[in-house]
C-alpha cells in the first residue's frame, strides 16, 4: 500500500520533473502571476535574450501601482511618473510576450490573488507561483502558492520550472465553533500571535480542523493569504464542496466533460487520514474573539477585550526588544485598554480583506450609522465593485460617509500613493503593520473589516459585538 | 552571479529580529530603475538611517564611522521576514553587503540573497549574541567567513562553523545561474509537460 500522503505531499510529488540528489526538485508551475512589479524579472530575460517561454500560463493584472480614483481618466490619473511608467510597462511587456494582461481600465482588473480565485486560474492542485508574499493565498482552494523574488520569477518566466527544496509540513487546527463576530481575520491573526511570525519558518502550512472547514472560501482566503505573515512558505486547506462550488462556471475553470474529469481528480487531493506532518499546532477555535494587532509585527495581536502587554514581562529576549521598540512607533503604553486606542482612519480592503463578505460584513456594520474619521473602502476587484454596487453596499458607504474607491491594492502596500500620514493611526484590514508599511511614521492596527467598520464609527477600537449589540440601528443583526 | 568563496569583511551588529524587508527597503523606492550608474545603496534601510530631511541619523549603526564600510550583518532572528521584495537584497549588496548572519531568515529573502550571490549564514541565537557582543566592543572589528570550510571566525579567533544545503553551497561557490540548470533538462520538462497536459487539457 502507498504510504499516506499530505495534500501538499500529492501536489508536490505530481510536479516534481526530476529530482536530484541531496533533494532539490525541478517543479512545474502551472501558473504565475505577473503584476507592476515584476518589471525587474522582464527586464532581467530581456537582457538575457529570452522571452516567457509558456505564455499561456502566465497572467498579468495591474494592481500594486494603480490610483484608486479618477480611473475613468485612466493612465493620465497617475500621478507619480515612475508608477505611470511601470502600468505602461507591464501592457508592454506582456505584448512582447503574448501575456494575457488585465490592465487598469479592464473590467477584469483587480488585485492579484483576488482575481486568480475569481476569475477560476486558481484551482485546487495547481503549483501558483507570483512575484508577491500574499501569493500564499491561492492556498485556499487547495493549490500550492507561494511567493518568489525576482530572480525566481524570472527563472520561472524563462522555464515555467523552479528549482525547490521540498519544504516540511506543519498541520495547524482549530477545533470548534467560531463565536457570532469572530472572523477568518481573527482565526489567522490568533494562529500568528500564538506561533510567532517565524512560527512556520521553512514550511507548509495546511489549517485543517471544523473552525476551519466552516469558512466560506473567502474566508479561507484571508486565512491563507497571512500564512506567510507566521512565516509559511504557503498556506493551503483541503478542498471540499464550497471551493467546487465556487469555482464551477468560472472562466478559466474546466468546462463540460473536463470538469467532471477535474472534479474526480480533485476529490483525491485532501490529506489522507494517518497522513504524518512534521509539526502540528491546535487551536480553540471557539475560545476566539476579534483580534487586533497593537504592535509593528503581526503576531503583536490581541483579543480585542486585552490590555497592551509590559514588555518586561514577555519570555523571550527577542519579543521583548521588539515590543519595546513597537510601542515607542505606536506611542502606546503598556497596560493601556485595546479599546482605549484612539483611531485618525480606517481602511478596508487589499487582497487580505476585500472581497465581497468582507464588503457585506462591513456594510452590515455601517448601515445606517455614520462613520467620524476618514474612511476608505476599495473592493479587491473591478467585478466585486460592480457586484457591490448591484447589491446596493455602495451606498451604505456613500450614506455613512465613506469614500468608495476602485480596486488596488491601495493603502495596504501603500505604493501608488494611499498612503497614511505619518503619526496617524489607521484600523486596516490588510495584512502587515510594520513600521512605514503603509506610510513613512504610519500605525497600523491590523483587524477584520467589522472590527474596522466599527472604528470607522466610534473613532477608537471597539469591540463590533457591542456595538451592534447596544445600537438601536436597523442593523444590528448580519454578522454571522 | 558573482561567486562566492571568502569573506573577511567589517561586520555590523544589529541587535533586533524580525527585520523585515520593509524595513530594508521602503516601498516607494521599488519602482527605481536598478543599473550600474544607480545602484539601490542610499535605499537602504532608509526610514531609520535618514531623517525627514535626508540627514543621516547618527545613532544608527551603518551612520556610525566604524560601520559604515561593513560587509557583513549579524542580526537578530527571522531577519528579511516579510515582503518578497528582491529590492532588499539589492540594496544590502549595492552597500556592499555579501553576507549576513542570523539565527534564521525570512524564506522567500533567503532564497533571494542565494539568486544574488549572498550568503545568507545561520548560526544559533546565543552565538549571534556573542558575535554581535564583541562587534559592539569592538566597533569596526571583522569577521571572516569561509564558504567552503563553512566556518565563521569571531574577533577573538574562535571558530563557529555553520550548516548550508550543498546544493545551495556549490551554486554559490560556482556563482551558477539557475535557468542555465533549467534549461539543462529541457528534455525532461518537455516530457513532462506534453504527459501532464495531456491529462488535463483544460490548464492549457
Amino acid at each position: 500500500m502507498a504510504l499516506p500522503r499530505t495534500l501538499f505531499d500529492k501536489i508536490w510529488d505530481s510536479h516534481v520533473i526530476v529530482e536530484k540528489p541531496g533533494g532539490d526538485a525541478l517543479l512545474h508551475i502551472d501558473r504565475n502571476f505577473v503584476h507592476e512589479g515584476s518589471f525587474h524579472a522582464f527586464g532581467a530575460l530581456a537582457k538575457d535574450g529570452r522571452k516567457v517561454r509558456m505564455p499561456r500560463q502566465n497572467f498579468a493584472v495591474a494592481d500594486h501601482y494603480v490610483p484608486t480614483v479618477g480611473r475613468d481618466r485612466g493612465l493620465a490619473a497617475v500621478e507619480d511618473d515612475d508608477a505611470r511608467h511601470m502600468i505602461g510597462l507591464l501592457e508592454e511587456n506582456c505584448r512582447v510576450n503574448d501575456i494575457v494582461h488585465y490592465g487598469m481600465a479592464d473590467e477584469r482588473q483587480g488585485i492579484v490573488h483576488v482575481i486568480g480565485p475569481e476569475l477560476g486560474i486558481t484551482q485546487p492542485g495547481l503549483t501558483i507561483t507570483c512575484g508577491d508574499s500574499h501569493t500564499s493565498t491561492h492556498g485556499a482552494l487547495g493549490a500550492y502558492a507561494f511567493g518568489t523574488g525576482a530572480s525566481q520569477l524570472k527563472q520561472i518566466l524563462a522555464t515555467q520550472c523552479l528549482w525547490l527544496k521540498r519544504p516540511k509540513t506543519l498541520r495547524v487546527t482549530v477545533n470548534g465553533k467560531l463565536a457570532p463576530g469572530v472572523t477568518g481575520k481573527d482565526v489567522v491573526l490568533a494562529i500568528i500571535a500564538k506561533i510567532g511570525t517565524a512560527g512556520a519558518t521553512g514550511h507548509v502550512i495546511e489549517f485543517a480542523g471544523t473552525a476551519i472547514r466552516g469558512l466560506s472560501v473567502e474566508a479561507r482566503l484571508t486565512v491563507c493569504n497571512m500564512a506567510i505573515e507566521a512565516g509559511g512558505r504557503a498556506g493551503m486547506i483541503a478542498p471540499d464542496d464550497a471551493v467546487y462550488e465556487y469555482l464551477h462556471g468560472r472562466e478559466y475553470a474546466p468546462q463540460g466533460a473536463d470538469w467532471d474529469k477535474a472534479l474526480a481528480q480533485w476529490r483525491l487531493l485532501p490529506s489522507d487520514d494517518d497522513a504524518r506532518f512534521d509539526r502540528e499546532v491546535t487551536l480553540d477555535g471557539a475560545a476566539l474573539e476579534p483580534m487586533l494587532t497593537w504592535g509593528t509585527s503581526p503576531e503583536e495581536a490581541l483579543p480585542v477585550s486585552g490590555r497592551i502587554p509590559d514588555p518586561q514581562t514577555l519570555g523571550d529576549t527577542n519579543q521583548r526588544d521588539h515590543a519595546l521598540q513597537a510601542l515607542a512607533y505606536m506611542d502606546l503604553k503598556p497596560g493601556m485598554a485595546l479599546t482605549d486606542i484612539q483611531i485618525d482612519r480606517a481602511f478596508i480592503g487589499s487582497c487580505t480583506n476585500g472581497r465581497i463578505e468582507d464588503l457585506r460584513a462591513a456594510a452590515a456594520v455601517l448601515k445606517g450609522r455614520k462613520a467620524t474619521i476618514p474612511a476608505w473602502i476599495s473592493p479587491g476587484s473591478t467585478p466585486l465593485k460592480a457586484q457591490a454596487e448591484a447589491e446596493g453596499l455602495d451606498r451604505i458607504f456613500l450614506d455613512a460617509g465613506v469614500e468608495w474607491r476602485a480596486s488596488g491594492c491601495s493603502s495596504c502596500a501603500a505604493m501608488n500613493g494611499d498612503s497614511v500620514p505619518a503619526g496617524q493611526r489607521c484600523a486596516s484590514t490588510s495584512n502587515r503593520n510594520f513600521e512605514g508599511r503603509q506610510g513613512k511614521g504610519a500605525r497600523t492596527h491590523l483587524m477584520s473589516p467589522a472590527m474596522a467598520a466599527a472604528a470607522m464609527i466610534t473613532g477608537r477600537v471597539t469591540d463590533v459585538r457591542k456595538l451592534l449589540a447596544s445600537s438601536p440601528s436597523p442593523s444590528g443583526r448580519g454578522l454571522g | 552571479m558573482k561567486p562566492f568563496t571568502t569573506l573577511t569583511a567589517v561586520a555590523a551588529p544589529f541587535n533586533m529580529a524580525n527585520i523585515d524587508t520593509d524595513r530594508i527597503i521602503p516601498v516607494r523606492f521599488l519602482r527605481k530603475l536598478r543599473n550600474a550608474k544607480a545602484g539601490y545603496e542610499s535605499y537602504l534601510f532608509h526610514d531609520v538611517r535618514f531623517d525627514g530631511e535626508g540627514r543621516e541619523k547618527p545613532d544608527f549603526v551603518l551612520n556610525q564611522p566604524a560601520w559604515r564600510k561593513a560587509g557583513i550583518l549579524v542580526a537578530g532572528a527571522n531577519f528579511g521576514c516579510g515582503s518578497s521584495r528582491e529590492g532588499a537584497v539589492y540594496a544590502l549588496l549595492d552597500f556592499g553587503i555579501r553576507a549576513v548572519i542570523a539565527p534564521s531568515f525570512g524564506d522567500i529573502h533567503y532564497a533571494n540573497e542565494l539568486q544574488n550571490g549572498m550568503l545568507p549564514v545561520t548560526l544559533p541565537e546565543e552565538i549571534c549574541r556573542g558575535l554581535r557582543d564583541q562587534l559592539q566592543a569592538k566597533p569596526g572589528a571583522s569577521l571572516a567567513i569561509d564558504l567552503p570550510a563553512q566556518t565563521v571566525t569571531d574577533t577573538l579567533g574562535d571558530i563557529h562553523p555553520f550548516m548550508i544545503d550543498p546544493v545551495y553551497k556549490e551554486r554559490l561557490l560556482k556563482g551558477l545561474d539557475d535557468i542555465g540548470l533549467v534549461l539543462e533538462q529541457l528534455p525532461a520538462i518537455e516530457a513532462y509537460e506534453e504527459k501532464y497536459h495531456a491529462s488535463q487539457p483544460w490548464l492549457v
